[in-house]
């Protein structure tokens, strides 16, 4: 358990050197490129144990970025859940996947990727999860244009 | 005499998503050496409405009615999941008749959904019917105190932020507790039944086993957890609402097959109908829900809450149903997100399945016990 999460930065960044994590509210904000190492840090450090990832998820804040927001938690010490997040930059989000830390994150990533167009370096299947392949666009982001309901699909031309 | 080798080939095997077994309209493509499978590949989204961007386009309190229709046999536990996160987010207290009211709710939701999900796994193994029937009867019983309470059986919409829409009717708490008393006889006949059952015995043993940690690593939560050890209910850890009050355990299996999952199931409806017990016994007088509750549920557009986030969670029937809310102060939330227990749950489909056969495929997805409707969103 930490005592705050301005004890935890400070953990991590001793013991991960190089790595340099912000506070701010409630929410651990990490540079995209250091992710793995802090996932892999929490998850198998002997202290936090976060072995298990509760959320996955991200949120659209145009126009210049994209967050992706993961909730982890500690099964073997039950304390958490943690809210951890990524900036990435809008036009190409990308970071890397954490599946293989947890594999819970393999359809929550894949969700990401279909909804927001996050894409997640390393995922073993990134492909769209409940949209249909060959659906144009990513539905979720603040900007996409809902068709207009009111007409037909037209068939094939 | 020479040997011959006979040539094979890998066949692959749609399984849905118009198929009675996969519960609703999913999909697995099946790659099968003679009857083994070989590599399971799930399909799915036909359901999938983008319920969440039409939450971000609605008041929080509007994406009630849309909740039951997640997970569309525990109406009440998605609007009690919803309700914890704007009561996180908007820093509302429940009222204390409305923590019980609300657990009564959840609690007798977890008994609906084990029995139908009990009965629908004995028709995936074969058991045509009967045991099914079984369950629905006394299922029924609970969707009637459902629908006297909140004027539908199924599609609920009761739970409100701070406490219920309305309090329960007249007579309703003695009826309830008449169901509840009786229910551990159902149990008993139910268990006589199925228990010590050749099939379940033949068909459910060691088979689709879950290793606890690849359930943890996996995300897996729920009866399908805790079935294969991992001691995790969001009742006990967190302790939200009313929960910490009550007395009640924890069943853990060891195994982490079908036949385990099926029986953490038995014993969490015998640990829910203490818990109603207790809490149908305890409930005290008062208002169904607090003053700032009954004024955001009267006048959804003037709930603005301030700037910031919640992840809200239950433990709903099939695992941890998450809400992940932010809000930019205003009415409407700038995010809304849904942790679907079904959908997670459904990653290790593929690991059970590999190296069983055709027909263990059917049952392994049968005790995972999706719902479509919370799997797409």
């Amino acid at each position: 358990m930490w005592a705050s999460l301005d004890e935890l930065k400070s953990v991590l960044e001793q013991q991960l050197p190089g790595v340099t994590v912000t506070v701010e509210g409630a929410v651990l904000y990490v540079e995209p490129k250091n992710l793995v190492s802090v996932c892999r840090y929490l998850k198998d450090s002997e202290r936090f144990r976060l072995d298990y990832l509760a959320n996955l998820t991200a949120v659209d804040y145009p126009p210049e970025r994209i967050e992706v927001v993961y909730h982890v938690y500690s099964m073997d010490k039950k304390h958490g859940p943690l809210p951890l997040k990524v900036r990435l930059p809008r036009a190409e989000p990308k970071v890397a996947s954490v599946t293989p830390i947890w594999r819970g994150a393999e359809f929550q990533e894949r969700e990401a990727y279909d909804l927001y167009g996050v894409i997640f370096e390393g995922h073993p299947d990134l492909r769209r999860i409940l949209l249909w392949d060959g659906f144009q666009g990513h539905p979720m982001r603040k900007d996409y244009v809902v068709e207009d309901q009111n007409v037909l699909e037209g068939g094939p031309a | 005499m020479s040997a011959t080798t006979a040539e094979t080939q890998l066949l692959e095997i749609n399984l849905g998503p118009q198929h009675p077994s996969t519960h609703g309209v999913f999909r697995m493509i099946a790659t099968l050496d003679g009857e083994t499978i070989v590599k399971l590949k799930p399909v799915m989204g036909y359901l999938h409405r983008n319920h969440e961007q039409i939450g971000e386009g609605i008041t929080y309190v509007a994406s009630f009615p849309f909740t039951d229709r997640l997970d569309y046999f525990n109406a009440m536990s998605n609007n009690f999941g919803l309700a914890l996160a704007i009561e996180k987010l908007g820093g509302i207290q429940a009222s204390e008749r409305g923590e019980y009211v609300r657990v009564i709710m959840a609690e007798l939701t977890r008994l609906v959904n084990h029995v139908a999900v009990t009965g629908f796994l004995l028709n995936d193994m074969g058991a045509f019917g009967t045991p099914l029937l079984y369950a629905f009867r006394e299922r029924e019983r609970i969707l009637d105190l459902f629908e006297a309470a909140s004027g539908s059986r199924m599609m609920c919409n009761y739970v409100r932020p701070g406490g219920v829409r309305e309090d329960v009717p007249v007579q309703w708490l003695e009826r309830a507790r008449e169901i509840v008393n009786n229910f551990p006889i159902f149990l008993d006949e139910f268990e006589t039944l199925l228990t010590e059952n050749e099939i379940i015995q033949q068909r459910a043993k060691h088979v689709g086993v879950l290793p606890k940690t690849l359930a943890v690593n996996a995300s897996i939560t729920g009866p399908m957890a805790r079935a294969s050890g991992v001691n995790y209910d969001i009742r006990k850890v967190d302790g939200y609402s009313i929960y910490p009050k009550f007395a009640f355990k924890v069943p853990l299996g060891s195994v982490g097959d079908v036949y385990d999952r099926y029986y953490v199931r038995i014993l969490e409806m015998r640990e829910s109908v203490k818990i109603l017990q207790q809490a149908l016994k305890d409930i005290p007088g008062g208002p169904a829900i607090s003053p700032k509750g009954q004024a955001i549920s009267k006048a959804p557009r003037t709930f603005k809450p301030p700037k910031g986030e919640a992840y809200g969670r239950v433990e709903s029937p099939k695992g941890e149903l998450g809400f992940y809310l932010v809000s930019d102060g205003s009415s409407q939330p700038y995010r809304y997100h849904i942790r679907a227990p079904s959908f997670i749950n459904l990653t290790v489909l593929e690991d059970m399945c590999l190296g069983q056969k055709v027909a263990d495929a059917i049952i392994i997805l049968g005790s995972i016990d999706i719902v479509l409707g919370e799997v797409d969103r």
